[in-house]
């Protein structure tokens, strides 16, 4: 994952490019996704200047293969093939701006309330999700965002089932200069979670991270101690955990959903965030999703470099993968 | 595992079985609900025509159309055209020539790869081979220590990887030791990679060059999407991979990816992760898994575990008792904790035919908790009381509720249930498996 030979980042220093504005980071970062998809789009255009049966079925092909799902992809094409039979859309120029307007309407989601930490009192995020995804390695980026904006962070090593997890968290930790509370493996998450959140309100710090094991959300005693830990940091300081983040992998098809429908379910999801979006994942399930279940989503791993971690913005995503 | 895909094709199989004729337009129908069955398993595009018109091209042929049951011959095909994209016939790990053989695991991060070489370490010991590990993912931040701790549970040695040596060196001084260990397979864990990353891939590309592995096998995430098919296509391209372990297929993951790499590289599934315990490795078998997702069982697999598993002469013992009728709770708790070895409830319940289509059955969500209370109500009486159950009265009933940590009604429950198993038992005096299922209810 996130690399010693990536040494720059161990010195604490920026990369070069940190001058160039955040938009056209995104855009580098998602270029992969641009490629796959508006290239793809952009191809099957090419030459056409009406609207056939043809290109309806090619548009198909490509919707599925950047996993939006059987859902999104039905009714955006349903949208284009109404459109087309009132006559609103008979270019492939106007069915591009449409499917641009759709899917940013799908993205764009109305945050709902949040709790609030009192003021004095931590802001405590649980990070949760299936296995592989990358919450350990996330866990590190965001402490690091947190840390730059003057923040007092502090981890918690709440996967204790994993071997070497909570090494792994304590690296993290050093790297990015935040305490980090654990116990041996085989201890009981809660009781990790408990003594975390007592430290973070002793030692006044702004904002804790918990680490979960990564479990899938079909085993039922696994999303049960999740439920405990929820109610463990409650319990000591009231209101806590005050945000719960579903971590994503970007590669994972259709099953996303299914996790977030359970996870939602389960613990009240406040967030998302989409790792692994640096590969060739054209990343379409955040759109399933978001059409789906209305959660936003915070950030996106665009990389592995310890700022890759990038604040989601509906509109600045669908600019960059639909950008010329 | 497969259920989504598994539920969807048996309604639309339902649905063509009601035609008493079938028709092209009736199966041109079922073949479009099967693709999108098929599409929403995440099974890859183009691997879904291709799949499709295979079986378009078979079932409103003559082999269909002029059958007597023509609902069978189309559910026939589509089991075939599965089996023959997940390839064929088992594929085991090719394990010959000079030892010690070396398997290098390879893959995106997350997909597992940690994880399945202690997995596979412990397959192979069971197989009577001497395996150790060689940590070479130098980058993911205690990657080393996570695999040395998975060869101490498993008390397999781990080579001691020094980090600065970077992952090439790393490997070639691990094979010029493998005599230390005695050992005649070496398990090489690599660092996740993009398939883009083309530092990286070459440093895959010089470790295999370097010690030649006998199977390099790629590891993937069944919840994969579209993008499996690229991401193993590069692999391949760049590595020449030799099989795939897929992993994660215990949760609900629609394993469209299981159907859909085999079919773009050509290379053979070899393994399933379907648990996090170190003993959740099974060996793939494409057939096997057809009629998993078919909806039509698995006894094979089911049997197979039992023979692992299961302690022969335990099995003797109880038979024995259960003729002379002298099966008490000591036994049935020995029975119990046999069961729980073979993994499961549910793993267990899906391999069994027809289970899937019945509607109750679907769900009872075996409760495992369940077992554990029984098993501690039974380690809560005295070895008198396991022998005849008949003496337990009522203060005898609140003690044991008490020690174990239940109620009174907990142990009446299962006291009649044990009273009304006893009695069916003896009237089947059949042997061995035949008495499991009254076990279940």
């Amino acid at each position: 994952m996130f690399g010693f030979r990536n040494k720059s980042i161990e010195k604490g220093e920026e990369p070069a490019e940190q001058k160039t504005g955040f938009f056209s980071r995104l855009k580098q970062g998602l270029k992969k996704t641009r490629e796959g998809f508006t290239g793809r789009l952009d191809r099957l255009f090419l030459g056409k200047k009406e609207i056939d049966a043809e290109l309806l079925d090619e548009l198909e092909e490509i919707l599925f293969t950047s996993d939006l799902g059987v859902e999104a992809s039905k009714e955006l094409i349903e949208l284009i093939r109404e459109g087309v039979e009132r006559k609103n859309l008979d270019n492939p120029a106007q069915l591009k701006a449409a499917l641009k307007e759709k899917i940013i309407e799908f993205l764009t989601i109305v945050e709902p309330e949040v709790r609030e930490p009192k003021p004095g009192e931590p802001l405590v995020v649980m990070m949760i999700g299936v296995n592989g995804v990358g919450k350990t390695t996330t866990i590190g980026k965001v402490a690091a965002l947190y840390k730059n904006e003057g923040k007092k962070v502090m981890l918690a090593a709440g996967d204790t089932f994993r071997a070497a997890a909570a090494e792994q968290l304590a690296i993290w930790g050093e790297r990015v200069g935040a305490d980090v509370i654990r116990q041996n493996e085989g201890a009981d998450p809660s009781a990790v979670v408990y003594d975390a959140v007592s430290a973070a309100v002793g030692r006044q710090i702004d904002v804790l991270l918990i680490d979960t094991a990564g479990r899938l959300h079909t085993k039922v005693n696994l999303m049960e101690e999740l439920s405990k830990i929820y109610r463990v940091a409650d319990k000591k300081l009231p209101g806590a955990p005050h945000q719960i983040w579903l971590v994503l992998d970007a590669t994972t098809g259709q099953n996303a959903i299914s996790q977030a429908e359970i996870f939602h379910k389960i613990l009240g999801l406040n967030g998302l965030i989409l790792t692994k979006l640096d590969g060739t994942a054209k990343g379409g399930i955040v759109v399933g999703i978001s059409r789906q279940l209305g959660i936003p989503i915070k950030y996106i791993g665009v990389g592995e470099k310890l700022d890759d971690l990038r604040p989601f913005n509906a509109k600045d995503f669908a600019e960059a993968i639909f950008s010329e | 595992m497969f259920e989504n895909l598994s539920d969807k094709l048996n309604l639309i199989f339902k649905k063509v079985r009601g035609h008493g004729r079938l028709n092209e337009s009736n199966v041109q129908d079922a073949l479009k609900e099967i693709r999108l069955a098929l599409l929403e398993a995440d099974v890859n595009y183009k691997v879904v025509k291709d799949l499709i018109n295979n079986i378009r091209d078979r079932a409103i042929g003559k082999e269909v159309l002029d059958s007597l049951t023509p609902g069978q011959q189309v559910i026939k095909i589509v089991n075939q055209e599965l089996t023959g994209l997940m390839g064929g016939a088992r594929q085991e790990l090719l394990l010959t020539g000079r030892t010690p053989f070396v398997i290098m695991l390879v893959g995106l991060q997350g997909s597992g790869k940690t994880t399945t070489c202690g997995k596979l370490a412990l397959h192979l010991r069971k197989q009577g081979r001497n395996p150790f590990l060689v940590p070479a993912d130098i980058y993911r931040p205690a990657a080393i220590d996570q695999l040395k701790k998975l060869g101490a549970q498993l008390n397999i040695p781990v080579y001691s990887s020094d980090k600065e040596l970077g992952p090439v060196d790393i490997c070639i001084n691990a094979l010029s030791q493998a005599g230390r260990y005695s050992s005649d397979v070496m398990i090489i864990d690599t660092a996740g990679r993009l398939h883009i990353d083309e530092v990286l891939m070459n440093e895959l590309v010089t470790i295999k060059e370097k010690v030649r592995p006998t199977e390099i096998l790629f590891v993937a995430d069944a919840m994969t999407g579209q993008d499996a098919v690229n991401v193993a296509g590069e692999f391949n391209r760049i590595l020449d991979f030799t099989g795939i372990i897929l992993t994660k297929m215990e949760g609900d993951a629609r394993g469209g990816a299981a159907l859909s790499i085999k079919a773009v590289t050509g290379k053979p599934l070899k393994f399933i992760g379907v648990g996090e315990k170190l003993d959740a490795l099974e060996p793939f078998y494409p057939d096997r898994m057809a009629s998993r997702i078919l909806g039509m069982g698995d006894v094979l697999s089911l049997i197979e575990k039992a023979q692992e598993e299961f302690d022969q002469k335990e099995a003797l013992i109880l038979e024995k008792k259960l003729r002379k009728k002298k099966f008490d709770l000591e036994d049935f708790k020995k029975q119990l904790s046999q069961i729980k070895k073979l993994g499961p409830l549910e793993q267990i319940l899906g391999m069994i035919p027809g289970m899937g289509q019945i509607k109750q059955l679907k769900n009872l969500k075996p409760d495992e908790r369940e077992l554990v209370k029984v098993e501690a109500i039974i380690s809560s009486m005295t070895l008198k009381e396991r022998a005849n159950y008949k003496i337990i009265d009522g203060s005898r009933r609140k003690r044991i509720a008490l020690g174990s940590g239940t109620n009174v009604q907990d142990v009446n429950r299962l006291l009649k249930n044990f009273a009304e198993m006893k009695k069916m038992m003896e009237r089947i005096t059949s042997k061995g498996f035949a008495n499991l299922p009254g076990l279940f209810g």
